[in-house]
C-alpha cells in the first residue's frame, strides 16, 4: 500500500504555489517499485537526502525526463509535463560528471543552452560572457574543460544552466567529488544564484552537511518512497524516523 | 523520430535486397525440383566437407589463439604494438593476395619446403586440399582470434593480478580461476563469427581447395552460377547454406554477443607466472611462431613484387584502370557500409542507453551479421535478374558489386565502431537529451568531433576489404571491368607467377595506402567548428 510521506509542521501544511508537484509517480527497477510524491515551492531550495539506492536520483531522473514514468502525474510551473521531452521540460539538470563536452571551449559549452546548433547572435555572446562572469570565470571562455579544475567544471555547468533561463534547477550531487572547502563555495554560489535569478533549486545529497548549508526544506528518501518532508533544521535536529536517525548515524549503538 | 527508424530503414533494406534476391533467383529458375537436388548424393558431400572445414578451421583457429592470446598478455617486446594492430588487421588483408603470398610460402616449391630440403629431408605437398584450406583460414582468423581474446584478457581488472600475485597462484590455477572466465565470455561470439567466415569463404577454398573434392556451397554456388548457369542448384545451395549456417550461428550466438573491437594496445600486468623460465620459454616460441605464421606469406608477397616483369606490369593501362575501379568499389562500398552500419548502431544505442534494453540492443547488432550467411553470389545474381529488365545489363555490374560489398563489409563497422558509440552516448547522451541537442546539430557538434576516429576506422576497414576482395566480381567481371583482385586472380590462374607476383604487391600497396590515409586523413586532421577552431591532437 502507498501512503504519503509524513509532513513535518515546519513550513505550515501544504505547500503554497509549488512550482513542482509530483503525485503518485510511479516507476519500476527490476523488482523495486517506487512510488513518489512530493510538492516543492517556488523559490525554494530542497534537499533530497536519503541512502543510496533509495531512489533519489531515480526521483530527480523523472523530474528531468530521462525515465518514464509508468504512471501517475508531475507538473511543473503549473503544466503537466509527464509526457513533454527532457529539453521541454522548464528544468536544467547538473550531474555529477560529464556536464560538459570536452571537445568544446567553454564559450560553446554554454552557448549551447542558448542555442543547440550552436549559431548565436552577438546578445547570446553576450549573455554567455555575462553568465561566465556571474560564476567567477570571467575571461576563460577560450579555456577547454581540461584545462579547468573540478571546481570551474561545474560552475561552467551552472552558467550554462543560468542562460537556459528555466526555473528549475536539478543538482544530482554535482560538488560531492570536489574538496571540503570547495564544495561548500560551490554550495554558496548554487545559493547566491537561487536568491539573484529566482531559481527553485532540488538537490540530491548525501551529506546532511549541504542541506544544512543551503536548503530550507528536506525531503527523506529510502525505499524508493519519501519518508519524511519538511524543514531542514528540524528534521536534522530532531528525526522522526528511526530510518533517518540511521542514516544521519544518530542511531543507537548496540553492543 | 522514433528510436527503431534508422536501424529499421537499414535493416529492411538488407532484408529487401536479400530477400527479394532470393526470390528473383527462385522464380527465374521456374522448374526446379527442390525435393530432386536434396535428394542428389554430391549435395550432401558438398554440406559436409563445408561442416567438416568450417569446424576444424574454427577448432585450429580457436585453438591456437588461446596460448597465444596468454603468451601476448603475458609478454612486452619491442614491436608488440605494431604485431597487435597487424593481428586486428589480419581480416582486412586481401584474401587473394594472402593465398599468393601463402603459396609462396607453403607451396611445393615454397620456403617450407625449400628450408627442409636443405636440412636433407624430403619436401612436403601439403597445401592444396583441406590442409591448403585450414592453413588459410588460420592466417586469416588465427590472429584476429587472438587479438580478440587478448582484449578480454586485458580487461581483468588490475586487482585479481595484485591478488594472485600476493597468494602466489600459479600459471595453471591463474588460467582456471581468472584467464578462463574471462575468455569464456567472448569465446561462443567469436567462434560463432570465425565458423561462419570459414562456412561461408569462398576466395581460399576455390584457390587452394584443389578441385571438386574440396568444394564448399559457397564455391558450389559460384559453379552452379558461372560455368552451368544453373540457377536452381544455385538457389537451392544456397537455402542449404542459410538453414545450415544461420542455424548453427544462431545457436553459438544466442549463448552470448561477440564484444566490440579496439585497437588499443592494452598493457601487460605485473602478474606472478611471469617469471618462470620455462613458460618464458614457451611464451617466445609461441610468439615467434604465431608472428612467422602471419608475417612470412606477407613477406613473401613483398619479395616476390621486385621482379624483372615489374616495369611491364606496372605500365600496362589495365592495372591502372583496375585500380580505379577499385578504388571507386571501395570508397562508395565502404561509405555505404558506414551509414549502414551507423543508422543500425544509432537504434541500437537508444534502445541500451533510453530504454535499458540491452539484449534487444545486442540482438539488433547481431542481426546485422546475419547477412554474412547469404552468399554474395546468390545475392548479386538475384539482384541482376530482378534489375535487368529496367536496365542495360553491362551498366549493372559496378553497382552490384558496390551494393553486395558493402552488405558484406556490414557487420565489421557494427563491430568497429559500435563500442565507440556507446561509450559517447554513456558520456553524453543525458547531456544532449537535457539541452535538445538533435538530429543535424548533434552530429555536427557532438558525435562527429568525438567518432570520427573510430568512424574512420570503420570506414578504412570497410574500404579496405571491399577494395581486396574476390567474390561477386569473379562473377561480373570482363574484359572491361576487372577490379586488381580480379587481375591477381587471372595471373594466378594462367600460371603468370612473375605477373601475379607484381599485382600482388602492388594491391598490398595500395590497400594499406587507403587504409592509413582514410585513418589518418579522416580521423586525425584538424576539423573546424563554429566559434573557434577545434584542433584534435
Amino acid at each position: 500500500m502507498h501512503e504519503g510521506p509524513l509532513r513535518e509542521s515546519g513550513l505550515g501544511g501544504p505547500v503554497r504555489d509549488p512550482i513542482l508537484s509530483v503525485s503518485a509517480l510511479t516507476f519500476r527497477y527490476e523488482d523495486m517499485t517506487m512510488v513518489f510524491d512530493l510538492a516543492v515551492g517556488r523559490g525554494d531550495c530542497l534537499a533530497l537526502l536519503g541512502p543510496s539506492g533509495g531512489g533519489k536520483s531515480t526521483l530527480l531522473n523523472l523530474i528531468a525526463g530521462f525515465e518514464t514514468p509508468l504512471s501517475g502525474r508531475l507538473e511543473i510551473d503549473g503544466r503537466d509535463v509527464t509526457a513533454v521531452e527532457p529539453a521541454g521540460r522548464p528544468v536544467t539538470s547538473l550531474f555529477q560528471e560529464h556536464n560538459l563536452f570536452a571537445h568544446l571551449t567553454v564559450d560553446q559549452n554554454v552557448g549551447l543552452g542558448l542555442d543547440p546548433g550552436l549559431r548565436l547572435d552577438a546578445a547570446q555572446r553576450r549573455a554567455v560572457e555575462e553568465a561566465l562572469q556571474s560564476v567567477g570565470l570571467a575571461g576563460l571562455g577560450g579555456r577547454r574543460p581540461a584545462q579547468l579544475s573540478g571546481g570551474q567544471r561545474q560552475r561552467v555547468a551552472l552558467a550554462r544552466s543560468l542562460v537556459r533561463r528555466r526555473p528549475l534547477l536539478l543538482l544530482d550531487e554535482p560538488f560531492s567529488a570536489l574538496d571540503p572547502g570547495l564544495r561548500l563555495e560551490m554550495l554558496d554560489l548554487v545559493d547566491r544564484l537561487r536568491r539573484d535569478h529566482g531559481l527553485t533549486v532540488v538537490m540530491v545529497s548525501h551529506n546532511p552537511e549541504d542541506a544544512h548549508r543551503i536548503a530550507p526544506s528536506t525531503a527523506f528518501l529510502c525505499d524508493g518512497r519519501i519518508a519524511v518532508q519538511g524543514s531542514t533544521a528540524d528534521l536534522l535536529a530532531d528525526p522522526p524516523l528511526s530510518a533517518l536517525a540511521a542514516f544521519l548515524g544518530q542511531g543507537r549503538r548496540d553492543g | 523520430m522514433p528510436w527503431w527508424l534508422p536501424a529499421g530503414l537499414a535493416l529492411s533494406l538488407v532484408a529487401l535486397l536479400a530477400g527479394g534476391a532470393l526470390l528473383a533467383l527462385g522464380f527465374a529458375a521456374g522448374g526446379f525440383d527442390l525435393a530432386e537436388t536434396l535428394g542428389q548424393p554430391y549435395l550432401w558431400r558438398v554440406v559436409w566437407f563445408t561442416l567438416w572445414q568450417a569446424a576444424l578451421s574454427t577448432l585450429l583457429s580457436v585453438g591456437f589463439a588461446i596460448p597465444l592470446a596468454r603468451a601476448l598478455a603475458r609478454r612486452d617486446f619491442p614491436g608488440r604494438g605494431l604485431l597487435l594492430r597487424l593481428f586486428s588487421l589480419s581480416l582486412v588483408v586481401p584474401v587473394i593476395v594472402a593465398i599468393f603470398g601463402i603459396a609462396a610460402v607453403h607451396g611445393r616449391r615454397g620456403w617450407v619446403n625449400d628450408g627442409l630440403e636443405l636440412l636433407g629431408f624430403q619436401g612436403l605437398h601439403y597445401l592444396y586440399g583441406l590442409g591448403g584450406i585450414l592453413i588459410g583460414h588460420c592466417f586469416f582468423n588465427l590472429p584476429f582470434v587472438a587479438r580478440v581474446l587478448l582484449q578480454a584478457l586485458d580487461s581483468v581488472p588490475p586487482e585479481s593480478w595484485r591478488v594472485a600475485s600476493q597468494y602466489g597462484l600459479r600459471s595453471r590455477d591463474i588460467f582456471r580461476l581468472i584467464e578462463w572466465p574471462a575468455l569464456r565470455s567472448v569465446l561462443p561470439g567469436i567462434a560463432g563469427l570465425v565458423f561462419m567466415l570459414c562456412f561461408t569463404s569462398f576466395a581460399v577454398v576455390l584457390t587452394l581447395g584443389g578441385g571438386p573434392r574440396a568444394t564448399t556451397l559457397e564455391v558450389a554456388v559460384y559453379q552452379a552460377l558461372r560455368f552451368d548457369f544453373d540457377l536452381g542448384r544455385a538457389v537451392t545451395l544456397a537455402v542449404v547454406q542459410l538453414v545450415f549456417c544461420g542455424g548453427i550461428v544462431f545457436c553459438l550466438l544466442r549463448l552470448s554477443v561477440p564484444g566490440n573491437l579496439t585497437l588499443t594496445e592494452g598493457r601487460v600486468y605485473e602478474r606472478p607466472d611471469r617469471a618462470d623460465p620455462l613458460g618464458r620459454w614457451l611464451d617466445g616460441l609461441l610468439i615467434t611462431l604465431g608472428t612467422l605464421f602471419v608475417v612470412l606469406p606477407l613477406a613473401a608477397v613483398a619479395l616476390a613484387g621486385f621482379n624483372a616483369t615489374a616495369s611491364a606490369v606496372l605500365s600496362d593501362p589495365r592495372l591502372w584502370r583496375a585500380l580505379g575501379q577499385s578504388l571507386t568499389i571501395a570508397l562508395t562500398s565502404g561509405g555505404l557500409a558506414l551509414v549502414l552500419g551507423g543508422a543500425v548502431l544509432v537504434s541500437s544505442r537508444i534502445l541500451r542507453h533510453r530504454l535499458q534494453r540491452s539484449r534487444a540492443a545486442a540482438r539488433l547488432e547481431l542481426s546485422a551479421s546475419l547477412i554474412l550467411v547469404v552468399p554474395p553470389f546468390v545475392l548479386a545474381t538475384g539482384l541482376f535478374v530482378l534489375l535487368r529488365p529496367f536496365t542495360d545489363v553491362f551498366a549493372l555490374g559496378l553497382p552490384l558489386v558496390v551494393l553486395v560489398n558493402a552488405l558484406m563489409a556490414l557487420p565489421f563497422v557494427v563491430r568497429f565502431l559500435g563500442g565507440p558509440m556507446m561509450d559517447e552516448a554513456q558520456r553524453h547522451d543525458r547531456l544532449c537529451q537535457s539541452l535538445g541537442i538533435a538530429g543535424w546539430s548533434r552530429l555536427r557538434l557532438i558525435e562527429w568531433p568525438n567518432l570520427r576516429r573510430p568512424a574512420a576506422l570503420a570506414l578504412a576497414v570497410a574500404a579496405t576489404l571491399s577494395m581486396g576482395d574476390l567474390g561477386v566480381i569473379a562473377l561480373f567481371g570482363s574484359e572491361d571491368f576487372a577490379t586488381l583482385p580480379l587481375l591477381l586472380y587471372r595471373a594466378m590462374g594462367s600460371f603468370r607467377m612473375a605477373e601475379a607476383a607484381v599485382i600482388a604487391a602492388f594491391l598490398s600497396l595500395v590497400c594499406l595506402l587507403v587504409f592509413f590515409a582514410i585513418d589518418t586523413l579522416l580521423g586525425r586532421a584538424s576539423i573546424r567548428l563554429p566559434g573557434r577552431s577545434v584542433r584534435h591532437a
